[in-house]
């Protein structure tokens, strides 16, 4: 008898919790609003480092957006503004640079910027090997209240790099990261969260909430009920049917990711170093129905390893190079020799529901020509190491993006050198219109080499190029001044309780 | 009287699902990853159970599933009841060192909780039906061999063991022969409540996505993934929550009935 009644109210509490899941904490959201604080799901764990000139991730650097500025930084439209730098000269010959520091940019610690600081920030961007393009710069010289930094060729993508963070002399990596940023860094919790704060001291108009926490879901669904029982403000990245749960507290703002999703190939897995295999997989693809499963039908599809926010460089009718034609796609597989299809692993970062969902919607279109497809979510941490470090894989599912607003930072990773040349791709006529596009002294000759580069992914079926994503962002209703930039970034300093 | 209601309605109740569940091996009204229809439709004449966020239709993709699911419980209680049996005989039977050695043994996996145990055999041996009947199966063994070894080690003592010694029958017919059909009651209930755990345990482990591909129609992949549809498409979670809960409700009775029968 006993037993009953304990099992009834087992029930009843089981019951009880479930209702609770649903049920949505206001007093915590109106907490967070009288203490002018959000909180930001994101759906991944930082890189171990956050260090400003290291990070890979498209993840580190929307949060670090926050936290650190270059001497010049992007704004919502793409255009480069002055940041650290108040103004800057550029000398006839295109080879000399020099930036006014704007009098007063103070760093979190309360030091103020010097010219020492700057060129510090870019020696210690240039030593860190992922600034490839820095080793352009011949001679950074300083004054007083200027830098000038002194280039070996005309580069007309050059300020765009001098969006690299600025860093205190003689900063310390192992301590808390120091910038000059609106926000200000305070802790980290590794897998949970990251706090960042108001800066008082900010040059500009500043950010108008005091507190951001970045509080991180790894698993989808438990992001979507914390959104809707009130424990998260704003969270981008979702897919429509995510975004379609939340529509009663949030504001859905629809932008795009900025990013290159494609199933990215290996091109030293075996059936994969086949370009008619390649080809074949692009014609297997059909676009229009991974759009409507991942955002409702929205979506730019893109045909190489560029996205539409690049407007000069991006070549829209790319993405019509392989129609969607399963039949073609069949007899090139035969053709290919593999009439019976081959085996695929495609490996995909669990934490990501758009790229979760693609890969489903991918790998059902790719059994209908035969492939043999495996789907294989791994953690984002495993990802990292085994994909994007290790390389040992056969096929992903992901996004890329861009760390600077350049041509170069989209193509330089299918050069066969690249030391992020994740997918293995080695293409001498690419390594050259690349080559060709870096010595260039006119924009007009850049470009159109640029332009090639991508022709050549292209026309080499390099990979199963999709779609810039679009980016669906809940922001709960009470919320404003979201903005979406051209790069992957979320800037929180334009947030506001209205 | 009594015991005939829970035996009738549990093999009534089982029987539906079961025949459910063994079409799906043999046939589904559409193929369970075509993703052909509109996402998200709600329960029809045409998909019954609606369709997901993919356009796939569930019933097809549950038929399959709970296929899936039972053919995992039953090997899994497969694997716990001969194993377990077969220990549980040799260690209550002998005593000694054997069963010092073995219950130990037993302990010590027993000790751990078993998602972990499993989560271990998922990692070593790889995903895939196959292996996950084989992980859950070695979790099960102790429970049935614990119970198997008290169960022979009283047989032991009793008159009618000692009487066949004195007959001279080895000990394998004393054991299988002869002890094995005295105790069938109990092994039949630790039976029908293995099966419903190892269903549950199928479905929890799929749920936190382990051992499954996100695109294999499994029970609990769809429970978790319905999860956050409760609201907009609760259809999804109902449609696949239901026949785990027939098919448990219904085996619990068998056993329940057949119990009551005994005493």
């Amino acid at each position: 008898m006993n037993k009953r009644i304990l099992t009834l109210f087992l029930s009843l509490t089981l019951l009880l919790s479930l209702a609770a899941c649903g049920s949505k904490d206001t007093n915590a959201t109106d907490a967070r609003r009288d203490a002018n604080e959000i909180v930001v799901g994101i759906a991944q764990d930082l890189e171990n480092s956050l260090d400003p000139y290291t990070s890979v991730t498209a993840a580190n650097r929307e949060v670090l957006f926050n936290v650190f500025e270059g001497l010049v930084k992007p704004d919502a439209d793409g255009n480069l503004i002055p940041a650290v730098a108040e103004r800057w000269e550029i000398s006839d010959d295109q080879l000399t640079y020099t930036f006014h520091l704007r009098p007063g940019v103070k760093f979190h610690d309360g030091s103020e910027v010097t010219a020492m600081d700057v060129a510090w920030s870019i020696d210690k961007a240039m030593q860190s090997g992922s600034w490839k393009a820095l080793d352009n710069i011949d001679a950074v010289n300083i004054g007083d209240t200027f830098v000038s930094v002194v280039l070996k060729a005309a580069d007309s993508d050059f300020l765009s790099y001098m969006t690299l963070a600025i860093i205190p002399e003689e900063y310390d990596y192992g301590a808390d990261p120091v910038g000059t940023g609106p926000f200000r860094y305070v802790s980290r919790a590794a897998q949970q969260n990251l706090v960042l704060e108001r800066f008082a001291d900010y040059w500009g108009e500043g950010a108008k909430v005091d507190k951001v926490t970045y509080q991180i879901y790894e698993n989808a669904e438990a992001l979507v009920l914390a959104l809707k029982s009130g424990a998260v403000d704003i969270c981008a990245h979702l897919t429509a049917t995510q975004a379609n749960q939340l529509t009663e507290s949030f504001n859905i703002l629809e932008g795009t990711m900025n990013l290159v999703q494609a199933v990215y190939l290996n091109h030293a897995y075996e059936p994969l170093a086949n370009e008619t295999v390649r080809k074949a997989l692009c014609y297997a693809l059909d676009r229009e129905q991974v759009f409507d499963v991942v955002a409702d039908g929205h979506g730019t599809a893109v045909g190489s390893s560029m996205y539409p926010n690049f407007r000069k460089y991006f070549l829209p009718e790319l993405a019509d190079l392989y129609p969607h034609d399963t039949e073609k796609a069949k007899a090139m597989l035969a053709e290919a020799g593999y009439p019976n299809g081959f085996d695929l692993t495609i490996t995909v970062p669990s934490n990501y529901q758009p790229h979760m969902d693609t890969a489903q919607v991918v790998a059902e279109q790719l059994r209908a020509i035969g492939v043999n497809v495996t789907i294989d979510p791994v953690e984002w941490a495993s990802w990292l190491e085994n994909v994007y470090s290790g390389r040992r894989y056969q096929a992903t599912v992901v996004g890329v993006d861009a760390s600077t607003l350049t041509a170069r930072a989209m193509l330089e990773r299918f050069t066969s050198t690249a030391s992020n040349n994740f997918t293995n791709y080695s293409n001498a006529e690419y390594d050259e219109a690349f080559a060709a596009a870096i010595r260039a002294t006119t924009d007009e000759e850049a470009t159109a080499q640029y332009l090639r580069c991508e022709e050549i992914l292209a026309e080499t079926a390099a990979n199963v190029y999709i779609q810039d994503l679009a980016d669906l962002v809940a922001v709960r209703k009470g919320l404003s001044g979201y903005r979406f930039y051209p790069l992957y970034a979320i800037d929180l300093s334009t947030v506001t309780y209205t | 009287m009594r015991k005939n209601t829970f035996l009738r309605v549990g093999l009534v109740l089982t029987a539906l699902v079961v025949g459910f569940i063994v079409l799906g091996l043999f046939w589904t009204p559409y193929s369970p990853n075509a993703m052909d229809f509109s996402r998200l439709l709600p329960p029809s004449a045409a998909h019954p159970m609606g369709t997901d966020k993919f356009g796939r239709d569930i019933l097809s993709r549950v038929m399959v599933g709970a296929g899936d699911t039972l053919l995992i419980a039953l090997g899994t209680v497969a694997i716990g009841t001969v194993v377990g049996t077969l220990i549980g005989a040799l260690t209550g039977w002998y005593g000694g060192w054997v069963d010092e050695l073995l219950m130990r043994l037993n302990d010590a996996l027993a000790s751990f909780p078993s998602i972990l145990i499993l989560l271990v055999l998922v990692s070593l041996l790889g995903g895939g039906r196959e292996h996950m009947t084989l992980a859950l199966g070695i979790v099960f063994i102790p429970s049935y061999a614990r119970i198997v070894r008290s169960e022979f080690a009283r047989a032991r003592t009793q008159n009618y063991v000692h009487s066949a010694e004195l007959m001279g029958a080895s000990t394998a017919r004393i054991l299988f022969v002869h002890i094995l059909p005295n105790i069938w009651h109990t092994l039949v209930s630790a039976i029908t409540i293995g099966f419903n755990n190892a269903v549950l345990a199928e479905a929890a482990m799929s749920y936190l996505s382990i051992g499954v591909s996100p695109d294999e129609a499994s029970l609990g992949y769809m429970l978790s993934e319905s999860q956050s549809m409760l609201d907009s498409a609760p259809w999804y979670a109902l449609g696949t929550g239901a026949v785990i809960v027939l098919l448990i409700l219904g085996v619990s009775l068998i056993g329940e009935g057949l119990q009551r029968g005994e005493n």
